[in-house]
């Protein structure tokens, strides 16, 4: 078990690490100086303050997203819907918000997290009702899902939310924010707020959720065998429908926190955001695990704000730093290649010990 | 672990370390912006939305202002001197805002609306960093002066010269995004249309970005196919699709034209066949940015003042392009109307 635990982590290190030396590698051939951009990377993430409240802000959503993607996951589905059960939770928590600006914080919190979860719970779980009574393609509905938040996204800020022309709502009332001057003054005027905690206090959640309760056994148990687990006496359609609802509500939830915390109002987007995809990643590169993810996230979240000291301070183009990170990325997907050859190589080698 | 991992993963940290060591050497090579910037007290950065300052339009022509300002005080790009920082995504305006103040950055452009709210806070809590936003206002703080444009102005003259020069009666619009400020564009381009050639039918789409090329380039080849033969496009970088678009009716045959926008996009235009951009519509962001950092330089940067840069102050123009002699002179001729005041150009649709 524990060398099992042992190879899972250094996969993803070798991940990492192959990336960065690549993106060094593709550096040096353009003139660029690697050291410098990465130092800058480094510094820009977690260099002071700032950094460090800003880093730990991008990494919150990402943990949420990235929960939802690693559940459906489990079940054995693909839910690339992220992005747009981020965006109906932000949405739906900034509307809740706006529609009752008087009530005392803690129940404008609360309800604005409510919302969004059941928001994003809906979203996906359309796709999860699809999936088990039609058996629809839930990539397919996903994606399509996205597009349709997007875009029913953007007409409702357009049309209900903004002040006159503009194409962002209102600012929500200080007492409905999840930032606050305490945080605000730790962290040099970031826009670090309490949804870290309540992500990392989540992702202990699920972590319980997924290994110890029937539930969690469920959901497993139909994405390693669906046939032996009808046979067993499980509601297959109940238990999809359960874990892609589950993974929608993650994001959504995810969403809300962005919004109450970080954005403070919704605007209209021109693309769904990056958040969603990212997510994705993050959950693969932590194999599902759910407090692998939270440090995964903090990865990603780094890169993300770290790369954007990068163009300051040195001489390097953003251009390159997308390449960059694109690279960590690309090999933090292709683990699985890495894993594959590994594979490969085990079943070789005891085939020729046999012979 | 398994050894091919093992391998592996050894050989990436042998390359992890040889990497350094060569780049070292050529380190205190690319470390010196900060030194040739050395006793300069005004460092400015521009700071775009999601746009790059490559966008042939609005952030360029800002950027372009600026790096001759920097080049004219002998600064170079980098710390201490010039520079500019792109976002990626709608949160990353105050991180973006904070790296900046972090590096010394004194005098910070703020290119565009969206900006607003991460200015208003980054203004609030740093006092001591001037910014100078653009297309909108951020009223009441001593640290910020906003620079707006009477786009409507240059919109009107853009719109009369598409009617004048078209042939079918049916000209196009595309916009970013619908607000305020592409509103006054839309107006603008309206109404100077209606005005030079009454029964002129003008198409009016919005691309819902700034930044999406190819949803640009959809909508103008249905309206090129639809038989208008010039598009005005307000639309950032998205504005490019436009232009392909153009180029690719010309190919089939169809007289058909783009005028430019914020910048003199001539160069957008040139194809095989000579050159499809009929005029632009100037927005002079170039020499607002210059002469907004000169008076920040003297002392006297135009805290809590809004300034609106309109064709009697030179902040916005249009370009001649492939313009007839008779329709530029009645451009030329409505463009002293409008300075006189003998024109009031709409705000809005």
């Amino acid at each position: 078990m524990s060398k099992n635990w042992k190879s899972r982590l250094s996969i993803p290190l070798i991940s990492i690490l192959a990336g960065f030396v690549l993106g060094a590698i593709i550096m040096l051939c353009l003139g660029y100086d690697p050291i410098m951009t990465y130092e800058a990377l480094f510094t820009g993430a977690w260099g002071d303050p700032n950094s460090i409240g800003e880093t730990l802000r991008q990494a919150t959503p990402l943990i949420l997203t990235g929960l939802g993607f690693s559940v459906a996951t489990s079940a054995g589905f693909f839910n690339i819907g992220g992005a747009g059960q981020y965006l109906v939770g932000w949405l739906s928590s900034i509307w809740f918000v706006l529609s009752f600006p008087s009530l005392p914080g803690v129940v404008l919190i609360t309800g604005a997290i409510a919302a969004g979860a059941i928001a994003g719970g809906i979203w996906s779980g359309i796709a999860g009702v699809l999936r088990a009574y039609l058996k629809t393609n839930e990539v397919i509905t996903t994606i399509m899902l996205n597009y349709i938040a997007l875009y029913l996204s953007n007409w409702i800020v357009k049309s209900f939310l903004a002040n006159g022309d503009a194409d962002y709502s209102k600012s929500i009332p200080q007492s409905a924010s999840l930032r606050s001057p305490f945080l605000m003054e730790l962290t040099n005027n970031s826009t670090f707020h309490y949804g870290l905690f309540i992500a990392i206090v989540i992702a202990i959640i699920m972590a319980f959720v997924m290994k110890k309760t029937t539930v969690g056994y469920e959901i497993r148990s139909i994405g390693l065998n669906s046939d032996a687990s009808k046979y067993a006496g499980m509601s297959t359609k109940k238990v999809i429908i359960l874990a892609m609802t589950l993974s929608g509500l993650l994001a959504g939830i995810g969403g809300a926190v962005d919004g109450i915390g970080n954005y403070q109002n919704i605007l209209v987007l021109a693309s769904t955001p990056s958040v969603g995809f990212d997510g994705l990643a993050v959950a693969l590169l932590a194999y599902g695990n759910p407090i692998g993810i939270v440090f995964a996230s903090l990865l990603f979240a780094s890169l993300k704000i770290g790369g954007l000291n990068i163009p300051v301070v040195s001489n390097t183009p953003s251009e390159i730093v997308d390449i960059v990170i694109a690279l960590i990325i690309f090999f933090v997907g292709a683990s699985y290649l890495f894993e594959y050859i590994s594979k490969k190589m085990k079943t070789n080698k005891s085939k020729g010990g046999k012979a | 672990m398994n050894k091919l991992i093992k391998k592996i993963s050894l050989a990436i940290l042998a390359l992890g370390i040889i990497i350094p060591l060569s780049a070292c050497t050529n380190r205190s090579a690319s470390n010196n912006s900060e030194s040739q910037n050395k006793g300069n007290s005004l460092a400015v950065a521009l700071l775009t939305d999601l746009n790059g300052v490559d966008d042939k339009s609005f952030n360029q022509s800002a950027w372009e202002g600026l790096t001759k300002w920097g080049k004219e005080h002998n600064l170079t790009k980098g710390l201490g001197g010039y520079d500019y920082v792109q976002s990626h995504q709608d949160s990353d305006y105050p991180v973006n805002i904070n790296k900046l103040i972090k590096n010394n950055y004194n005098l910070i452009y703020a290119i565009g609306y969206k900006l607003d709210k991460a200015v208003t806070d980054g203004a609030k809590q740093n006092p001591n960093t001037k910014f100078a936003i653009i297309d909108t206002v951020v009223p009441d703080l001593d640290n910020v002066t906003s620079l707006t444009f009477k786009d409507n102005e240059s919109a009107y003259l853009a719109g009369m010269s598409a009617a004048l020069n078209s042939k079918t009666k049916k000209i196009g619009f595309i916009g970013g995004v619908k607000g305020e400020v592409i509103n006054r564009f839309e107006a603008g381009y309206v109404a100077g249309a209606k005005a030079a050639v009454p029964d002129i039918q003008v198409d009016v789409k919005y691309v819902g970005a700034f930044d999406k090329a190819d949803v640009a380039k959809s909508i103008a080849t249905a309206m090129y196919n639809n038989g208008n033969d010039a598009i005005y496009q307000a639309a950032g970088s998205a504005g490019l699709g436009v232009f392909s678009s153009a180029k690719d009716a010309r190919k089939s045959g169809k007289e058909v034209y783009v005028v430019g926008c914020d910048r003199d996009q001539t160069e957008e235009g040139q194809y095989d066949g000579g050159n499809l951009t009929l005029t632009s519509s100037i927005k002079a962001l170039n020499t607002v940015v210059e002469e907004v950092s000169n008076e920040t330089l003297a002392g006297n940067f135009p805290g809590k003042q809004h300034k609106v840069f309109g064709l009697k102050e030179n902040g916005v123009d249009i370009s001649k392009g492939q313009l007839s002699t008779d329709i530029w002179n009645k451009v030329e001729q409505t463009k002293q109307d409008i300075i006189d005041g003998k024109i009031t150009v709409p705000e809005k649709p």
